[in-house]
């Protein structure tokens, strides 16, 4: 715990703090971070009030459960409602409104619903329910990527014949490019995630950043760790340098982690994908590849294209708050008909979603 | 949910004054003398976790929940909801660190019931307490002033973690252990002092965040608490780091809020010190003159940020 503690005394952030509000000068900053664990770990530690308000922090789509489409949801519930389905997810997903329903409903409803911490409870899961299919809702960035690509692998070479797979697993790189090219969000740097860049390391941000022309570091989760990056990139933004910088260096490597990055290559192949707010974002889904797409829910069940969906409006403004274009607050559902007990929009489910970290340090 | 379920379905169908205060316990006058009262149900699951069991926690809970209305513990009604097939010396052990727990506490089981459901119909063992208890100063959230300091008398979160990890089956059990205890003792040492004990609350479910929450609404004021000045273990906040979770949303079951006059602060904090169990408690904050019954952490960062109610519990039946 000491080592933590390092990274959290008032007397170095507040330093920090003030050496970077004296560094912005008479300029506005807009940065943004695209990880939900930062935008938590940013409302946690109270980091916006130590800061001038000449430096914006906007949140970005960096939360799984947030940009999963409402199609995808709507498939989800189809294949849950099929007899002889038994869907597995993570627990967040479980509370994901769409179109007025959620996992959580269907199975007090009676649908077979299993809330697993880890691809890699599924196999002995379809083990067990041989009459079954179970169909895993896999969800997530590069982070949780390469545990589907083992459960994929593995449902395929033991042959669990009952096991199939939902893919809605995104990728980052191509999202910042979309983001940094948007002209309303008009972005002075970006803050980048922690954990996918542990899988997908330096490299894996190159060429994006080298296109957008802007500052990016990758930190980490202590309150110094992202008020040094948020230094640095102030530091770059007003000599309008571009730079790219690991300062997570003990966790991140530059070339990531090469297993994890082979395995996505091996099970996965990049295709067009729907991100909730963001719409359709180019070669930024991850789909299986073959001999791996015969585990394909898609294939099995014939699912709808999820870019086929007609979005439904739900009056929630998850789209501007995903997008950094609105905070939380703006929505007229805010902490009223929508909250972390009943949530209207995906943003606050999730600890990591925009909405609930906003909700809980509001 | 709870809270939901208090506001809208019981405290409107029995409402009265005492009810509508929404305490742990309610004081009564009959007599000439003032006694106050509550029930609890306990249904924590496993029944027996380092540093207690379900049988120990009914006493310590009930006498807490007096305990934190300044009141004496004098009587306790015991009954018990057995499962069908439950071991008769699982039993057993549960009901004698009952006894042992009530003797040390001076405190008579004085009438009971038992239920025995068929398999299935429970689970295991639940227990519900009634207390009863002599009034020795008149406390409500009323009382609380801008200024007061806000104490707490030691490390949180014990309780609920250790419980999660139990059922976990992580192991370090041995390190996680609840702090399960009777608060009385403390509390009359605050009072034999002539301390300025304005209001108290024990933080149970939902931990410092929602104890907080709850009295500065029903205060009006809002409260400042720092973060750094909460005691936690060394054990306890690895563990909370590890799983993400807010140690301050986490259940006790051995801990007390007190509300303490600025002048007396002090003097309260030796006293508090002075008794081996307490060595960590400490002064966590204070009560702020603005009427908004809001509360803000300063953050160990030395950041600032609103501590709201806890929205989704860490675990259900925790006690």
């Amino acid at each position: 715990m000491k080592y933590v503690d390092d990274f959290r005394g008032a007397e170095a952030c507040l330093a920090m703090a003030r050496r970077i509000n004296a560094a912005a000068g008479d300029r506005d900053y807009r940065i943004m971070e695209v990880c939900g664990t930062h935008t938590a770990a940013i409302r946690r530690f109270g980091i916006p009030g130590m800061l001038s308000a000449r430096i914006r922090l906007i949140s970005g789509p960096g939360c799984p459960v947030c940009v999963t489409s409402d199609a995808y949801l709507r498939n989800a519930f189809r294949m849950a409602a099929e007899k002889n389905v038994t869907i597995a997810t993570y627990p967040d997903m479980l509370r994901v409104p769409a179109g007025g329903a959620s996992l959580q409903d269907l199975r007090a409803g009676g649908a077979d619903i299993r809330p697993v911490n880890s691809a890699l409870e599924v196999p002995d899961i379809a083990r067990g329910l041989k009459n079954r299919t179970v169909v895993f809702l896999a969800v997530g960035f590069e982070t949780t990527a390469p545990a589907t690509g083992i459960l994929i692998q593995r449902a395929y070479r033991e042959k669990i014949g009952n096991l199939r797979v939902y893919s809605a697993h995104k990728t980052i790189p191509p999202a910042l490019m979309s983001l940094g090219k948007d002209k309303a969000l008009c972005l002075d740097g970006f803050l980048l995630p922690g954990h996918v860049s542990a899988v997908i390391g330096v490299e894996g941000y190159r060429q994006v950043m080298r296109s957008l022309h802007l500052p990016a570091v990758i930190t980490g989760f202590e309150p110094l760790d992202i008020l040094s990056a948020i230094g640095t990139i102030v530091d770059a933004a007003r000599h309008r340098q571009a730079i790219l910088e690991n300062g997570y260096s003990r966790v991140v490597r530059p070339g990531g982690n090469p297993k994890a990055k082979a395995l996505i290559k091996e099970v996965f192949v990049s295709k067009d994908s729907l991100w909730r707010g963001l719409s359709v974002i180019p070669g930024s889904g991850l789909f299986l590849r073959k001999p791996y797409d015969s585990l394909d829910a898609r294939r099995t069940f014939g699912l709808k294209e999820e870019d086929g969906y007609q979005a439904q409006d739900s009056g929630c403004r998850c789209a501007g708050v995903l997008t950094g274009r609105i905070e939380p607050v703006a929505c007229r559902h805010f902490g009223k008909q929508c909250s972390p007990q009943k949530p209207l929009g995906p943003c606050m489910v999730s600890r990591e979603g925009t909405c609930r970290a906003f909700f809980e340090t509001l | 949910m709870t809270q939901k379920l208090i506001r809208e379905i019981f405290a409107s169908a029995f409402d009265n004054i005492y009810l509508r205060k929404l305490d742990d316990a309610s004081v009564v006058e009959l007599r000439g003398g003032r006694y106050a009262m509550t029930t609890d149900s306990f249904v924590v699951d496993p029944i027996i976790f380092p540093g207690g069991d379900i049988g120990k926690l009914a006493v310590c809970g009930t006498v807490n929940d007096l305990a934190s209305c300044a009141a004496e513990p004098r009587y306790l009604s015991v009954s018990f909801v057995i499962e069908e097939g439950l071991p008769f010396d699982v039993l057993e052990s549960v009901v004698s660190s009952m006894a042992q727990e009530a003797g040390q506490q001076r405190v008579l089981i004085i009438t009971g019931d038992t239920k025995v459901v068929p398999r299935g119909k429970a689970d295991r063992l639940f227990i519900n307490t009634a207390g009863i208890g002599l009034v020795h100063k008149t406390l409500e959230a009323g009382m609380i002033r801008p200024g007061d300091k806000i104490l707490i008398n030691g490390p949180v979160a014990q309780h609920g973690l250790c419980i999660l990890a139990a059922r976990q089956g992580f192991e370090s059990q041995e390190v996680l252990k609840s702090d399960c205890k009777s608060l009385w003792a403390i509390v009359k040492l605050l009072l034999q002092e002539h301390v300025d004990v304005r209001f108290m609350r024990d933080p149970t479910r939902g931990g410092v965040s929602a104890a907080a929450n709850e009295i500065a609404q029903s205060s009006g004021f809002s409260l400042a608490l720092i973060e750094n000045k909460i005691p936690i273990t060394a054990s306890c906040k690895s563990f909370c780091e590890i799983l993400g979770l807010e140690p301050l949303d986490i259940a006790n079951e051995g801990k007390m809020l007190f509300f303490i006059g600025e002048k007396d602060a002090s003097r309260a904090l030796r006293t508090l010190r002075a008794v081996p169990s307490c060595r960590r408690a400490s002064v966590i904050g204070e009560v702020l003159p603005e009427r908004k019954a809001k509360v803000y952490l300063k953050t160990v960062a030395g950041g600032s940020r609103v501590l709201g109610m806890p929205v989704t519990e860490a675990l259900p039946r925790i006690c």
